[in-house]
């Protein structure tokens, strides 16, 4: 009886035991580990790292065929959270960016609609043939907006 | 006069430090006079600024209302004294949002004009809610520096079970009078403010608190409360030991409760006010004159005549240090409070503000010194009142490690300066820690940021595939609808066409 109770007691501590050990040490389930990466990232869906915005980026990354220093408006704290993370090497930024917001010249613009819908966080209001401008609390600097316009009346303005 | 009791909790740590108040209390309170400008910002208090209500070229009378709170925290700003408004523009100042901020300027005409008085109906005939309403328009804000508008500290205060009102007389930071000398001064303003709040509340049991240092405080309090003859207020004494004033430090030596970790003290059912916005409660509730002056204590060596003064707010620091004899050669570096949780600044055109308690001007060499590596001694672990371990803190703030910084209670850090003052190695700790929370703060606010993008770059990409869909979905109707009429119809409906254009 008493060497019954001692060795499901023992079991129960070694599982125990192994569990926690498991779950502190092993790496999690991938699709946790790329919304985890994905949390790091600015979500500025920028696409600057050749990706189709910030989702995808940390996909690649998980799948090893990104590398992690190829978010600019990241910046430094991103490669090296992201490195810490996936227990890569910390790598220099590929390209630095200033954070920035886009801003409409509305004098010039002809109310096109191309910026509107470049925008991939919707932070540009406007409709067709009226005046666009930028909600500039939820721009994201991405400047995927400048390329399209067709009278270059958007510009990039550094944010202090 | 009620017998002093001793504290009854215990705090951890904190330092026994040179009080230099005689300095400045050794002279009676002098009241400064009206100057010729008075620079007003718009937000002396924890929230958005207020907005002015008023233009360039109004004449405004002492105590009117010159800007409203803007949102649900927030306290009005009123003119110190009468004249015309000239600007409202970016003025020096001593806060926490900058080195500049939006100031009110008055051109004062030195007749000092109130308002004209309005009766005033007694506080113990309105309900608390109607009294605390009052409070709210009296522009009164939390005196013992942190500025939280006191209308909203006591709305909090009244929808939590809150036992214990706790008037902090215990001005523990060295060089700073202006508390005991008010206590000495106006007493009785004090008791009947801390009733009235008493009231507002429907609370039953008032400690004030006082340093075992300020004899004299304790003395003119006794005898308020003797003529007065209120049981529910009752005098504490506690020992002098910095910082014992803080907020949570006085709720743990007066009632022996923690208040815990990111809470306030409310958590554990008391509600601390300064004995000065006690004044403040009385002035504008009994008298109807709202918060527009202050007690302030010029003192330090590179002063003259040190004392107290009574001065409107909007004064400039350098009209009050005239008045106070001038600066001689040991005024080196000015603060706006005290040496230690004080803002060092770099000009004495910044105003007097209702935060300022303290002008300080000191010889440089009194606080500096060589910044060596630390050698983890543990003194300031000892010392901490909060019960952090700052030499951890100072690493991982080095480190740059948020997660570490919040898991070590970086948050909890009262910024009281006792780490610094005990450092063998003269690390900057507490402005180290100020930089480090900022950067918590701004990280919070990134990643605040970062979640709402994703989620309107999500809500975009389902919108674009919900068009999509519905683009497709009506096309193959399209083509289904076609294909059912069968080529009869589609030769019935080119007769049709034919046929219009031969009537053509």
């Amino acid at each position: 009886m008493l060497l019954a109770v001692i060795t499901i007691a023992a079991i129960a501590l070694f599982a125990g035991l192994a569990l926690t050990y498991a779950w502190r040490r092993l790496p999690p389930a991938e699709s946790d580990l790329v919304e985890q990466v994905n949390e790091v990232l600015p979500q500025t869906q920028c696409g600057q790292c050749g990706f189709p915005g910030c989702r995808p980026f940390a996909q690649a990354v998980v799948d090893g065929t990104a590398a992690i220093n190829l978010c600019p408006p990241g910046g430094e704290d991103t490669v090296r959270r992201l490195a810490e993370m996936l227990g890569r090497p910390v790598l220099p930024l590929a390209e630095h960016v200033e954070p920035a917001v886009a801003i409409i010249d509305e004098s010039s613009c002809i109310g096109c609609l191309h910026c509107r819908n470049a925008c991939p966080v919707d932070a540009i209001v406007g409709a067709h043939q009226l005046m666009h401008t930028v909600i500039e609390s939820e721009c994201t600097g991405c400047e995927l907006c400048v390329a399209p316009c067709p009278v270059d009346c958007i510009s990039m303005r550094p944010l202090q | 006069m009620s017998a002093p009791t001793y504290d009854l909790g215990k705090l951890h740590g904190g330092l026994r430090l040179p009080a230099h108040k005689q300095q400045s209390t050794s002279i009676p309170l002098k009241v400064a006079p009206i100057p010729t400008q008075l620079y007003l910002p718009i937000t002396q208090h924890v929230g958005k600024p207020a907005q002015p209500i008023v233009t360039t070229g109004e004449r405004v009378l002492k105590g009117q209302t010159i800007a409203e709170p803007d949102g649900e925290m927030g306290a009005p700003v009123h003119a110190s004294s009468s004249g015309t408004i000239v600007g409202i523009e970016q003025w020096p100042v001593s806060g926490r949002y900058g080195d500049t901020a939006p100031c009110i300027v008055i051109d004062c005409d030195g007749k000092d004009e109130a308002m004209p008085r309005t009766t005033v109906a007694d506080y113990r005939t309105q309900e608390p809610a109607e009294v605390l309403l009052r409070i709210l328009d009296g522009g009164i804000v939390g005196l013992g520096g942190a500025v939280f508008p006191t209308a909203q500290k006591l709305m909090q205060a009244r929808t939590l079970e809150t036992e214990h009102l706790i008037l902090n007389g215990v001005e523990c930071e060295p060089y700073i009078s202006c508390d005991d000398v008010l206590m000495r001064e106006r007493a009785a303003d004090i008791l009947s403010g801390a009733q009235i709040l008493m009231h507002a509340l429907r609370i039953d049991v008032c400690y004030v608190v006082v340093e075992s240092d300020t004899p004299e405080a304790l003395h003119s309090l006794g005898e308020a409360l003797a003529e007065l003859d209120d049981d529910r207020i009752v005098l504490k004494q506690v020992p002098t030991i910095y910082p014992s004033g803080g907020e949570d430090q006085l709720v743990q030596l007066v009632t022996n409760r923690q208040v815990p970790s990111g809470g306030l003290p409310t958590d554990v059912g008391c509600l601390v006010q300064n004995v000065g916005t006690a004044a403040a409660v009385h002035d504008w509730i009994v008298r109807n004159e709202p918060l527009i002056s202050r007690i302030t204590t010029v003192t330090g060596d590179g002063v003259n005549n040190p004392m107290n003064v009574h001065a409107r707010i909007g004064t400039t620091v350098g009209d009050i240090v005239e008045f106070a004899g001038g600066y001689n050669e040991n005024a080196e570096h000015l603060f706006i409070g005290g040496p230690l949780t004080g803002k060092s600044v770099s000009t004495d055109r910044v105003p007097v503000v209702k935060a300022s308690n303290c002008i300080l001007a000191v010889f440089k060499s009194s606080f500096a010194g060589r910044e060596l590596p630390c050698i983890r001694c543990g003194d300031c672990a000892a010392v901490c009142p909060v019960q952090l371990l700052p030499q951890q803190l100072f690493w991982y703030a080095c480190a740059d490690n948020e997660q570490k910084l919040r898991e070590f209670g970086l948050l909890d850090c009262i910024e009281c300066g006792c780490c610094d003052l005990v450092c063998p190695s003269h690390i900057p700790l507490t402005a180290d820690f100020r930089v480090a929370k900022g950067r918590i703060r701004e990280l919070a606010d990134e990643k605040a940021r970062a979640e709402r993008a994703r989620q309107r770059f999500e809500a975009r990409n389902e919108r674009l595939e919900k068009q999509q869909r519905e683009r497709e979905e009506e096309l193959a109707r399209q083509k289904q609808s076609a294909k059912q009429a069968g080529p009869e119809a589609i030769a019935e409906i080119l007769k049709r066409k034919k046929q219009q254009s031969e009537d053509d």
